[in-house]
């Protein structure tokens, strides 16, 4: 990697002009996309970037006819850009004044303006004096073929809509969150829409030579989407969909310059995909890797407390249940008694306590006999009076049947988070004093007769 | 009380306002006071035009005919002094935002173009979330908030906007009882400071508990006045009972030939 950004440099004065143009188109992408995204207008984006190729080859046409110079970049993108904006007013208007819905809507305008666009790019191939292989390069996307003047105007064009951006970053926030909130507070809601699609053209516009404009929706959702796996804030998104955005286009048009061959559109999609797949797996907020650990984590946890409860259930049938103080071991629990406990198998129950083991929670004093620690004991009493507690809530406020309590509270209560804990102590505060286990309000299968069957209910 | 603020303007007066979408007729010929002071239901069955009213209020909808005042003035003129609360489901949750980022945007309108909110913005948003009893959620991202707390942190966004007209569009609807307690607590303790609040209800049992003035709205407004007068066995029963079948279909006649022709 640090090799080939060395490389970079040893590039001469052109590359190194357009890697930096297409590294800037790929900030602003990655910040605008974040809102098209938030707006969930990316759809619309892509319709418009289609949109343009009618208007760069009736531009073409016009200029060879007129006997100008039909290549100069800033005459094609003036063609890209009015042809966009046409298919935007369009989509407006189809939407506001038909009954055809924004699906049907952006099918229609894509594929029209689309088809269009190569036929007459058809013609130019066909006329005798005119070569279109300039043009080819906006379906797929060349950077090769880009000059350091072509590089400033995307890299120019590139800042202005990110300092827009940046400067609007609060107004767009209120917009892509609660538009009607927004307008309650006198923000001009539709102007603010207005702003964020037209940074949107401008983007696609200049992008269109760098990275073409079938694949240009890619290179403005693919980052804002990856940065969602890293982030809930948006200060943050915009930042790390920036810099996906960035070297995204810098690993895609170096690869363009190394293969002359490749189109530089799909090396930097292909770029951007693997950025996106790395988020998606390793992503802090609900990568893929992330929710297995989780849940695994999770699983483990939910049996190390149903565990403990086992043990200390055993124990409290035998009159021998542990107290909170005073207590550095508890009574001995063989293997067997906890097999009976509930439906799971040998291997798997000594599985757990080998992990408890591992926790200092119980001590192992032959393959067959545990006791709890100290440390056990107070884990045991409290998996047991949290689950006792839920069980009294469920039968007393959400008139549960004392048959179905022990597996509902099962099912419930291992999503538990600290709030809900201290709620449900909120309100057992007065009948319970600290570290005390309520009585089962229902007998507790494989252990023998309930405690609570003995000494009343609460 | 109400003869006290007599001398004051009206919170909100609208006069032979009609308001119609796409051409069709949805409030005909509303005539309404809201005095000083005052929380009122705004109650009627569904699509009788409440959230209409509220927006149109607001400008947000095209008014056809009338005039609207708020504390005897334009609403543009007043906007500072009014705080809309959106229903719950209007916003998507899963916007990458804290809790306290929703909150500063009540923040937004006083803080104008391109200036983001800073440390005193920050405390005025805590001190809300601190009034809605959810000031231990601030950092919390959205996503992860119960129904209630999303409804508090929206009753939050409006607080900080320190307003004098609250409009609030089904702020009970699916909530656990505590935050219908806290939203209660929080109206009663605006009305003490003399703001009046209108909101969008749908349980009628505790509306003579909530409010102290009502309004029954059914396409237009069927009966407004305290509650001890207005909210009665009739007045409810031309609200919700007597369907206007031919103002619907009214209604729907002039759309089509709107769109028609």
């Amino acid at each position: 990697m640090i090799a080939t950004l060395f490389a970079t440099f040893q590039f001469d004065y052109n590359t190194r002009v357009v890697v930096t143009g297409t590294a800037l188109l790929g900030l602003a992408s990655g910040m605008v996309g974040v809102f098209l995204l938030l707006r969930k207008r990316a759809l619309v984006g892509d319709a418009i970037s289609h949109a343009t190729l009618p208007g760069v080859a009736a531009v073409f046409l016009v200029a060879t006819a007129l006997g100008w110079n039909a290549k100069s970049l800033p005459i094609l993108l003036l063609g890209a850009a009015i042809s966009g904006i046409v298919a935007a007013l369009f989509i407006v208007m189809l939407r506001a004044g038909t009954m055809l819905k924004e699906d049907a809507v952006l099918g229609i305008i894509l594929s029209v303006f689309f088809g269009i666009g190569t036929a007459l790019l058809r013609i130019i191939q066909q006329l005798p004096t005119g070569s279109s292989a300039g043009l080819e390069s906006f379906i797929y996307g060349k950077t090769a073929n880009m000059i350091a003047e072509d590089a400033y105007l995307i890299g120019g064009a590139a800042l202005v809509v990110c300092s827009l951006t940046l400067a609007l970053s609060k107004e767009l926030k209120l917009l892509c969150f609660d538009t009607t909130f927004g307008q309650s507070q006198g923000w001009p809601m539709t102007l603010l829409d207005l702003v964020l699609m037209g940074a949107v053209v401008t983007v696609v516009i200049v992008g269109l030579q760098a990275v073409g404009l079938i694949l240009m929706i890619a290179l403005l959702v693919i980052p804002a989407a990856a940065a969602r796996f890293w982030t809930h804030r948006l200060s943050k998104m915009l930042i790390i969909a920036s810099l996906i955005g960035a070297v995204s286009s810098i690993a895609g048009s170096l690869a363009s310059a190394y293969f002359p061959h490749l189109p530089s559109g799909p090396a930097i999609v292909i770029a951007a995909a693997i950025l996106f797949l790395l988020s998606l797996f390793f992503g802090s907020i609900g990568g893929v890797l992330g929710q297995v650990v989780r849940r695994r984590s999770h699983r483990r946890e939910t049996n190390h407390q149903h565990v403990l409860r086992g043990i200390y259930e055993i124990l409290e049938a035998r009159d021998r249940a542990p107290l909170q103080r005073g207590l550095l071991r508890s009574d001995e629990i063989s293997v067997q008694a906890l097999l009976g406990t509930r439906s799971w198998s040998l291997s798997h129950v000594r599985k757990i306590l080998q992990q408890l083991v591992a926790r200092d929670y119980v001590v192992a004093h032959s393959p067959e006999l545990y006791t709890l620690t100290a440390s056990g004991i107070r884990a045991a009493i409290s998996a047991t009076r949290q689950h006792r507690m839920f069980e009294f809530y469920l039968q007393h406020q959400a008139e549960i049947s004392a048959a179905g309590l022990d597996r509902t509270a099962d099912f419930a209560e291992h999503v538990f988070d600290d709030d809900m804990v201290a709620e449900l102590e909120q309100i057992f505060a007065s009948q319970l004093a600290p570290f005390e286990v309520p009585p089962s309000p229902h007998p507790i299968d494989g252990v023998g007769v309930p405690a609570s069957f003995r000494g009343g209910a609460m | 009380m109400i003869e006290a603020h007599n001398a004051v303007s009206p919170a909100i007066a609208i006069r032979d306002m009609n308001v119609a979408y796409h051409r069709k007729p949805v409030l005909w010929e509303v005539n309404l006071e809201i005095p000083n002071g005052t929380l009122v239901g705004l109650v009627g069955p569904n699509g009788a035009g409440k959230s209409t009213l509220l927006k149109a209020i607001m400008e947000m909808v095209p008014v056809v005919s009338g005039e609207i005042k708020i504390f005897g003035s334009t609403f543009r003129k007043q906007r500072s002094r009014v705080a809309y609360v959106p229903q719950r489901e209007s916003v998507d949750w899963d916007f990458p935002a804290t809790v306290l980022d929703v909150v500063m945007m009540g923040t937004y309108g006083r803080l104008g173009w391109c200036i983001l909110p800073g440390k005193r913005e920050k405390q005025r948003a805590r001190e809300a979330l601190a009034e809605v009893g959810i000031d231990h959620l601030q950092n919390r991202q959205i996503s992860q908030l119960s129904g209630g707390q999303q409804q508090r942190t929206f009753l939050a966004r409006a607080l900080v906007q320190d307003a004098d007209l609250f409009l609030m569009d089904e702020p009970f609807a699916a909530v656990d009882a505590t935050t219908e307690k806290t939203i209660v607590d929080v109206l009663r303790k605006l009305q003490a400071q003399g703001k009046t609040a209108v909101i969008v209800h749908h349980d009628l049992h505790t509306v003579p508990e909530y409010f102290d003035y009502i309004v029954l709205l059914n396409m237009r407004i069927v009966a407004s006045g305290p509650m001890a007068t207005t909210f009665t066995q009739d007045n409810l029963q031309r609200t919700y009972g007597g369907r206007l079948t031919l103002l619907d279909e009214i209604a729907e006649a002039i759309r089509r030939r709107g769109s028609s022709g």
